[in-house]
């Protein structure tokens, strides 16, 4: 009988986890709510928080132990929102380097910038398919563009390590079809000459990128005349005159990809379907921001699985931890709730109680963890080799309030099982035998 | 050693809260196992005795670039090469273009550099003699239910054939095998192909390499082996630098990601929670014993004798924790490794994560256990004795 009612006792717990994990944020509002209204209007609500209010007003004293559940709770939380903000930055980066009303051509079948080709004749067949946006003097707004890749010693680093970065070569449209990118420092490069302009991420990455500097690229050497920020992956990269790189780097007059504004987000289809239909060409084209969004995918997946994984089992540490602190703390109350349950309190209130008062302390854990993560990492610096591009990325962590919340969740469904069980023996402990043994 | 009992019996006096102290310990040495595996595989990458001897030539600008084939002949002629091979990144997906496999066009006496991987006489003949044959590792065939004989269609994301298009058909007619589990993840997923093939089929290739694998007779010599290498293209159009396989493999991880900043970061949290949970335990422990100790003394047990008990019940309390942990770390990493499909390689702990790991056991608990020592050794026998303390 004993282990039946444990059993249901386990299943409901793991029933209440999944359906709180899976509770959008309205939810858990609604949830508050009707809490506090019977709390505040039905008969064994009062009770509870009369008993609660005991036991809350008690917190103090037992500082160190209370201490145990808050920290433990602060520590997954952070662990948590930090990775996951890692994953958040690296998609969120990705992501703004796309928009909808641009477009990106690669040959059929590649999956990424580099594995691409486009030809000369391409490259002609292109411009004059319907839905590309023309400019004042009428011709259509495109960018053909070379990816190639530069090794670049790495900032900082002892032992002389070379990192690879990505060099791309753009037409003059470059800076029409992303508007986010602005020189912030010198100017940009003249067509036709071995000038190079970097973005601040690369800047931030690599040694000696400075306007002014020389740099061997393709064994010739570059002038650096200016610095343009984005915000985006677009950051991390070098640009300068493609005819000038496809030259240094012997690629005759193809490219690798061709960015096109189009003229509304909806003309995609326009586009995309007149150029499947041209027999000429064997390409696709997607929005910038899909085809970013995809390449982000796979790596963004991984680091979610990688800090969920850490949580989870940061979170079985803390639970065990919050269960030890509250069995004590009932333990140590024992005699007081026997006497509340002699005088005609029921169980239910009792259970509410000591439940509310570790929600509380993992509340509290939630949020000092979340505030941490957020003073700690939000913004921070990370790199990686990112997935379909021959450079370094550099991207910030970003803490979002979608992950605090996230972050919340996870720290109440600790403090929900940490103080389930101990709830539950305080309250089914016969009165007789608690009375006695106290 | 006498005392054994005595502190054992102290320990498991409150059987509740010494278990779930204990599953807490061990969730954090789980954790601390599992991450150090990583970063031991992070660090260790390229790290062995086949590895040391190898090194890797490639352009100097960037990885993309190739090499002109006339260099591998110059290379065998340094002192100190035993031999050399050469490959070029395929760039193969399965089906769809997302199943990125790791595939490379490689030289007829690659797989003598690589003893990593056996693959059998009989199954080597074949793939010398089918021109459009590949080698799959065992791992991969496991994981696309490939075998000797199947005809597979692979797409090159970056080469296509000289009708322009990029499928191209191949016979498997050999399984790697891959004697060391430890490095199984990585090896098992390779699929080589004939280089000559290759070359000849793509019209974007014309007779350059990807990358010269170097082999050395001495380790000793590796050095200046390398530097003779990077001698030969000074200068050129097409500079190398030549690293050794281990230099090359943690310069690319690096590439990747901080993993040391992460791990640490974890764990650093991760220990400092612990510290005061197994703290608050110990302290719990001690205070419900004054009464106890009280007594112990009463029979003669000097302070610093208590204090010695109390400091080994919680070096005991951490040192089972954190073995526990780092067994159950040994276990899960290689079947969690094993499920990813070797995508993850996740070895059991080794030598070094041990001895850390349970270096860091005793460390903590003679902190965590420092404070209620030192408040049982400081008990008043009378005070205690009469309830007061």
């Amino acid at each position: 009988m004993k282990f039946l009612k444990n059993l249901g006792l386990l299943l409901l717990t793991v029933l209440m986890l999944v359906l709180w994990v899976l509770m959008p944020w309205y939810g858990a509002l609604a949830v508050a709510v009707l809490f506090a209204l019977w709390m505040l209007l039905f008969r064994s609500g009062m009770q509870a928080r009369s008993v609660a209010a005991v036991g809350i007003s008690t917190l103090m004293q037992r500082l160190g132990s209370s201490a145990v559940i808050v920290v433990g709770i602060a520590g997954v939380v952070g662990v948590l929102v930090a990775l996951l903000a890692m994953a958040d930055g690296y998609a969120q980066t990705l992501r703004n380097s796309g928009s909808l009303d641009t477009a990106i051509v690669m040959r059929g079948a590649s999956a990424n910038e580099v594995s691409s080709s486009l030809s000369r004749e391409d490259l002609v067949q292109i411009e004059q398919t319907p839905g590309i946006a023309r400019n004042a003097k009428g011709e259509p707004i495109i960018s053909a563009e070379t990816v190639v890749a530069a090794n670049l010693p790495v900032k900082g680093s002892k032992t002389g390590d070379s990192g690879s970065a990505q060099v791309r070569g753009v037409s003059e449209a470059a800076f029409v079809v992303r508007p986010n990118a602005k020189i912030v420092e010198g100017r940009t490069f003249q067509p036709g000459l071995r000038e190079i302009i970097v973005g601040r991420g690369a800047v931030r990455q690599f040694e000696g990128l400075t306007v002014g500097a020389t740099l061997k690229l393709g064994n010739q050497p570059w002038t650096i005349v200016g610095i343009f920020a984005s915000g985006d992956a677009m950051e991390s990269e070098l640009w300068a005159d493609a005819n000038v790189v496809n030259d240094t780097y012997k690629r005759g007059s193809g490219r690798n990809s061709a960015t096109v504004k189009l003229e509304r987000p909806a003309a995609i289809k326009v586009f995309s379907d007149a150029l499947e239909a041209n027999p000429q060409l064997k390409v696709k084209a997607s929005t910038t921001l899909e085809f970013f969004a995809k390449q982000s995918e796979q790596m963004t997946k991984i680091l979610r699985i990688i800090g969920i994984t850490v949580g989870a089992i940061m979170a079985v540490g803390a639970v065990f931890g919050a269960l030890n602190t509250m069995f004590a703390a009932v333990a140590s109350r024992a005699r007081e709730i026997a006497t509340l349950r002699a005088i005609g309190f029921r169980g239910l209130p009792v259970v509410v109680a000591v439940m509310l008062e570790t929600t509380l302390l993992a509340l509290v854990g939630g949020l000092i963890g979340g505030v941490a993560a957020y003073l700690l990492f939000n913004g921070f610096e990370a790199s990686t080799m990112a997935a379909g591009s021959v450079g370094k990325l550099s991207f910030n962590l970003a803490v979002s309030p979608g992950l605090l919340w996230e972050g919340i969740k996870w720290a109440l469904a600790i403090g929900f099982v940490g103080g389930l069980f101990p709830a539950v023996r305080a309250a089914s402990v016969p009165v007789t035998t608690a009375l006695r043994e106290a | 050693m006498k005392y054994l009992h005595l502190i054992w019996a102290a320990l498991f006096r409150r059987k509740g809260r010494t278990f779930l102290t204990l599953v807490s310990i061990i969730t954090a040495f789980l954790l601390f196992g599992l991450l150090d595996a990583v970063r031991v595989g992070f660090d260790q990458a390229g790290q062995s005795a086949n590895g040391a001897q190898r090194l890797q030539t490639g352009a100097k600008l960037s990885f993309i670039q190739l090499l002109p084939m006339s260099l591998g002949a110059r290379i065998t002629q340094i002192d100190g090469v035993k031999d050399t091979t050469y490959a070029n990144w395929f760039g193969g997906a399965y089906q769809k273009p997302e199943n990125q496999v790791f595939s490379f066009a490689v030289a007829p006496n690659y797989l003598d550099i690589y003893p990593e991987m056996e693959v059998s006489a009989e199954h080597r003949k074949a793939f010398a003699e089918t021109k459009d044959g590949a080698l799959v590792g065992e791992g991969l065939a496991r994981k696309f239910g490939w075998k000797v004989g199947d005809q597979v269609p692979m797409q090159s994301t970056i080469f296509p054939d000289r009708n322009g298009s990029q499928n191209w058909p191949f016979k498997i007619v050999g399984i790697i095998h891959v004697p060391d589990k430890k490095t199984a993840g990585w090896w098992s997923q390779m699929f080589l192909l004939n280089w000559k093939y290759f070359d000849d089929t793509t019209p974007w290739n014309q007779g350059q390499v990807g990358w010269y694998v170097t082999r050395v007779k001495d380790v000793n010599q590796a050095d200046r082996v390398l530097k003779a290498i990077d001698e030969i293209s000074a200068n050129s159009d097409h500079e190398t630098r030549t690293l050794t396989e281990q230099a090359a493999m943690s310069s690319w991880m690096k590439q990747l990601a901080d993993i040391n900043l992460i791990v640490t970061s974890i764990m650093g949290a991760v220990f400092f929670t612990l510290l005061l949970l197994a703290g608050n335990t110990m302290m719990q422990a001690v205070r419900e014993r004054t009464g106890e100790i009280a007594v112990l003394k009463t029979l003669g047990f000097s302070g610093e004798s208590v204090l010695a008990m109390v400091l080994a019940e919680s070096v005991l309390l951490l040192l089972i924790g954190g073995v526990v942990g780092l067994g159950l770390a040994s276990v899960i990493g290689p079947i969690v490794g094993a499920g990813s499909g070797g995508a993850l390689n996740l070895p059991a702990a080794g030598l070094t994560s041990w001895m850390i790991g349970v270096g860091l056991a005793l460390l903590f608990g003679l902190a965590v256990g420092a404070l209620p020592a030192l408040r049982a050794m400081r008990v008043n026998i009378t005070d205690a004795l009469a309830g007061r303390a």
